[in-house]
């Protein structure tokens, strides 16, 4: 039933795509190294001079030189073609198996990073700012499908009876999408995170450290990048969690037996919520929440790789022997 | 916020107490505001999360107790103290209930008073403007040529042509304008709150009034819906036996389709069941398409083979197409064992038992019985046949599926033969019996679940997610604005501030609005002076 060929043809498309993510942070790195040269020294001006630095224009320069800018969109551009060519690994290992290509871990990891990847090209084209964060964005991305590539690869094959389900494009569509959209939000707070310690040394006088911090975009902006993609994805995921509870009722005989998989979606329902919360609660604001939406993200990949590999549940449909 | 919980907790309290009622009043009250405060419901609900962890790292006998009894071999001085704190049953242990508990009463502290003050808002006009416009969040000055009314009346237009409602007051420092929409943010969020609380209660009562049995079921077998038939049977604390939905299911036929690399395709069982007092009906049920009838819902949820054997003995009397499921060892190929007992010999006292290995598709190497497909493509067994006492009635629980090994040790039971069978072939024992294995079918794990909060939990979860969606995509707005005499001449300031929550770039629809005031401003004074144009 398998096509051995599209298979195979799926295969190579996964590590094109693993390259052509790698030229990207390659390209990102060049678009750092062009664009912080010249941005210390201004800095040095304006500190010295007594005016307070406005920590918030730091990556949202616009007068960012030429070369950078190239660089960065060479950057964009292997990156977008590199979500194609990742969307054809899904696309022709749907068509050789006929069926979803979300059956097991392999293809579900791919599917999330594929999300990251376009969140982050639709983040970075509307406020390209953001653009800065490119390469913390695609260095995880490029590690994730090295690590699916070697640990979680499954061939080709058909699905098990339990998955031959329309429930499974309803909940794990929308795991896959809730996830992808965690994967870049707790990027964006990890960076809120350096970022807003730069900015508070700046604002003490001291001399910044890093051109590559000095490129990010401003805390501020990151954490409100942060903000709305948990704000994006909370609802998302929260179907996700609800359609699943709708597929287990038919296929395993309860909607919810705090099965593995179950709990520890549920610790990461509760973890975003508490993220949500956490930035309208005085005192949580700013770092604090942010470390939460770290932890939510921890989270996931957490009942992803542990919940599949070392416990047993009902939900071992990873593909791995 | 806080005072609307006063208010709340404060009334059903009797006035006039003595002053000791006073101090353990006031205490208590203290202890309700602070166990109803939002922070308190997040801790708690963290509190569930962290509590539901260990549930998770360690066996539950909820979900598997063969690996509760492996956990505790494998750790004989740790799992009965981890036993003790209910760590393999975090779900249904006390401290896990206690949080539960106290998340529900806060959550009600919270959000009725919560949604009490929300509809007092909705009918309430919006509230007059602060005294400094310039201090809210995104705030402008408009020149106008024209009077304070006339200047105000033309803002109240742009407002409610957004749909804000609008109220004009006469205030302190002039007058001024209070507008607002955006209600249905805090409706979400309500709606959010009052539905967590609506999936709590239905679970809870889904435990309590709901039940779980699960049963083998061999083809042509049949079961009916009593807690005495069921091979492992769950129920909650307020289930009635005599309220069981009478229900009985026999299966007529199994089938289990497989992909050529074995990938397990799709399992299906036709069934006849019937409710009591009505005829029986006919359907097919699978993975993912159980059977719902009258609040019971019947699953697949396995399948294996029942060897079928026939026993003549001696004297010529027999026991023709006997059965019992032997249970999978091996759920690639349903390589299985089980055991068959025969407490009830004729004309003698001592009691037979079959016990061995089935393999659906078998292979021999060097006398070993092993399968290789699941399909029952040549099935073959491995039997020991003992002879003796089973102990079966030694008051001691035993399992249906292999036999009891104490009497195989004390000699009460004694091996008596052994063979490996094809389908038709037979054994022949010292005493003349004869064991024939005459086929096979199939059996079903079926299961029987009943939750009459399901229902109520799905309702809740629609009504969570929908309050959700509102909370977090709606904004409210609240807009105020204040017109006082320009500095010189008969001109007039418009001074315009927002408020805005769940929103947060505010200000390009903020300017956009204060444009388009500023424009119908300039609009109204230029038609103001050329009326005839
Ligand atoms: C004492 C109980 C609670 C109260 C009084 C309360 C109150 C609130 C308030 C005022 C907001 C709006 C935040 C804002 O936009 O400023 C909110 C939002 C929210 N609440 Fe609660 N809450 C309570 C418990 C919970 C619980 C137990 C959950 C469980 C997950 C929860 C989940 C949420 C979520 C997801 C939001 C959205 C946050 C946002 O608007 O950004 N709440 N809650």
């Amino acid at each position: 039933m398998t096509d051995e060929s599209l298979a195979a043809l799926s295969d190579t498309l996964f590590s094109i795509a693993v390259g052509l993510y790698s030229l990207a942070v390659v390209a990102f790195c060049a678009e750092l190294a062009f664009g912080g040269r010249k941005a210390p020294a201004r800095e040095l001006v304006a500190a010295g001079g007594g005016a307070p630095v406005n920590p918030a224009a730091g990556g949202d320069v616009d007068d960012e030189p030429a070369k950078a800018r190239r660089w960065g969109m060479v950057a964009m551009g292997l990156t977008a073609l590199g979500a194609l060519v990742q969307a054809g690994v899904l696309v022709t290992r749907g068509t050789a198996t006929g069926r979803l290509p979300w059956g097991n871990m392999y293809e579900f990891g791919t599917a999330v990073v594929l999300v990251a990847v376009v969140v982050y090209l639709v983040l970075a084209v509307r406020t390209p700012s953001l653009r800065h964060i490119g390469v913390f964005v695609l260095a995880p991305v490029v590690l994730s499908m090295v690590g699916i590539g070697l640990f979680l690869y499954a061939s080709a094959g058909p699905l098990v009876a339990a998955l031959r389900s329309a429930w499974l494009a309803v909940h794990v569509t929308t795991a896959i999408l809730g996830f992808g959209i965690f994967f870049v939000s707790g990027i964006a707070s990890v960076m809120y995170l350096v970022r807003s310690r730069y900015e508070a040394k700046v604002a003490a006088g001291e001399q910044p450290l890093s051109r590559i911090v000095h490129r990010l975009p401003s805390a501020a902006a990151l954490d409100r990048t942060a903000h709305r993609t948990v704000v994006f994805g909370f609802p998302i995921w929260t179907f996700a969690v609800i359609a699943g509870a709708i597929w287990a009722e038919s296929a395993w005989g309860r909607f919810w037996g705090w099965d593995p998989k179950e709990t520890w979606a549920f610790i990461a329902w509760v973890v975003y919520a508490a993220y949500l919360h956490a930035r309208t609660t005085a005192g949580w604001r700013g770092r604090p929440s942010a470390w939460v939406n770290v932890v939510g993200l921890g989270v996931m990949v957490f009942n992803l790789l542990y919940v599949n590999m070392v416990s047993t549940g009902l939900h071992s449909y990873g593909g791995l022997k | 916020m806080t005072t609307t919980i006063e208010k709340a907790a404060a009334a059903p309290v009797p006035p006039s107490a003595p002053s000791r009622w006073g101090a353990v009043r006031s205490t208590l009250l203290r202890w309700w505001r602070s166990l109803t405060a939002m922070r308190t419901a997040l801790i708690l609900l963290f509190l569930l999360a962290v509590a539901a962890i260990p549930g998770s790292l360690l066996p539950q006998r909820s979900l598997s107790q063969s690996q509760v009894t492996g956990y505790f071999a494998e750790h004989p001085d740790l799992a009965p103290v981890l036993d003790k704190l209910f760590l393999f049953d975090v779900f249904g242990s006390p401290w896990f209930a206690a949080i539960y508990l106290l998340l529900f009463i806060s959550l009600i502290g919270c959000v009725v008073p919560r949604a009490i003050e929300h509809a007092r808002a909705v009918v309430a006009a919006p509230p007059p403007a602060p005294r400094h416009l310039h201090r809210l969040p995104d705030h402008r000055t408009i020149d106008s040529e024209l009077d304070a009314a006339a200047a105000l009346d033309v803002v109240e237009e742009e407002l409610r042509v957004r749909r804000f409602r609008v109220v004009r007051r006469d205030g302190k420092n002039g007058p001024e304008l209070s507008a607002e929409k955006g209600f249905l943010k805090e409706t979400g969020n309500v709606v959010f709150h009052f539905a967590l609380l609506a999936l709590l209660l239905g679970l809870a009562g889904g435990k309590l009034w709901g039940y779980e049995g699960s049963i083998l079921v061999t083809e042509g077998d049949r079961f009916c819906n009593t807690f005495q038939q069921y091979d492992n049977y769950r129920e909650g604390a307020l289930v009635d036996a005599a309220d069981m939905t009478p229900l009985c299911v026999t299966l007529q036929d199994f089938r289990a389709v497989y992909e050529e690399n074995l990938t397990a395709a799709s399992f299906t069982a036709d069934i006849d069941y019937g409710l009591a007092g009505s005829a029986s009906r006919n359907t097919t049920i699978g993975v993912n398409s159980p059977l719902r009838a009258d609040g019971g819902r019947v699953y697949v949820t396995g399948h294996g083979f029942s060897p079928v054997f026939s026993v003549t003995f001696p004297d010529g009397e027999s026991f023709t197409d006997i059965s019992a499921p032997f249970l999978p060892s091996d759920l690639q190929t349903l390589g299985s064992q089980g055991a068959l007992k025969l407490p009830d010999v004729p004309g003698t006292d001592t009691q037979l038992a079959l016990e061995g290995f089935f393999a659906p598709t078998g292979s021999v190497q060097g006398g070993v019985l092993t399968s290789i497909d699941p399909r029952p493509l040549d099935p073959q067994v491995a039997l020991i046949i003992y002879e003796g006492y089973l102990g079966l009635d030694s008051g001691l629980p035993q399992s249906v599926y292999s036999i009891d090994q104490t009497q195989i040790d004390r000699g009460t039971l004694e091996r008596v033969g052994q063979a490996n069978l094809k389908v038709g072939e037979s054994t022949t024992l010292a005493d003349g019996t004869v064991v024939t294995f005459s086929g096979v079918k199939e059996f079903a794990a079926m299961q029987l679940s009943h939750d009459p909060g399901q229902v109520w939990v799905l309702g809740a979860a629609v009504a969570i997610l929908v309050g959700l969606l509102g909370m977090l995509l709606l904004r409210r707005e609240r807009v105020f604005a204040r017109a006082t005499a320009g500095p010189d001449g008969p001109g007039t300031v418009v001074a315009v501030g927002a408020l805005t929550r769940g929103s947060a770039d505010t200000a390009p629809r903020f300017t956009a609005l204060t444009d388009d005031v500023a424009a119908a401003l300039a609009r109204r004074t230029r038609s103001q002076e050329n009326p005839s144009s």
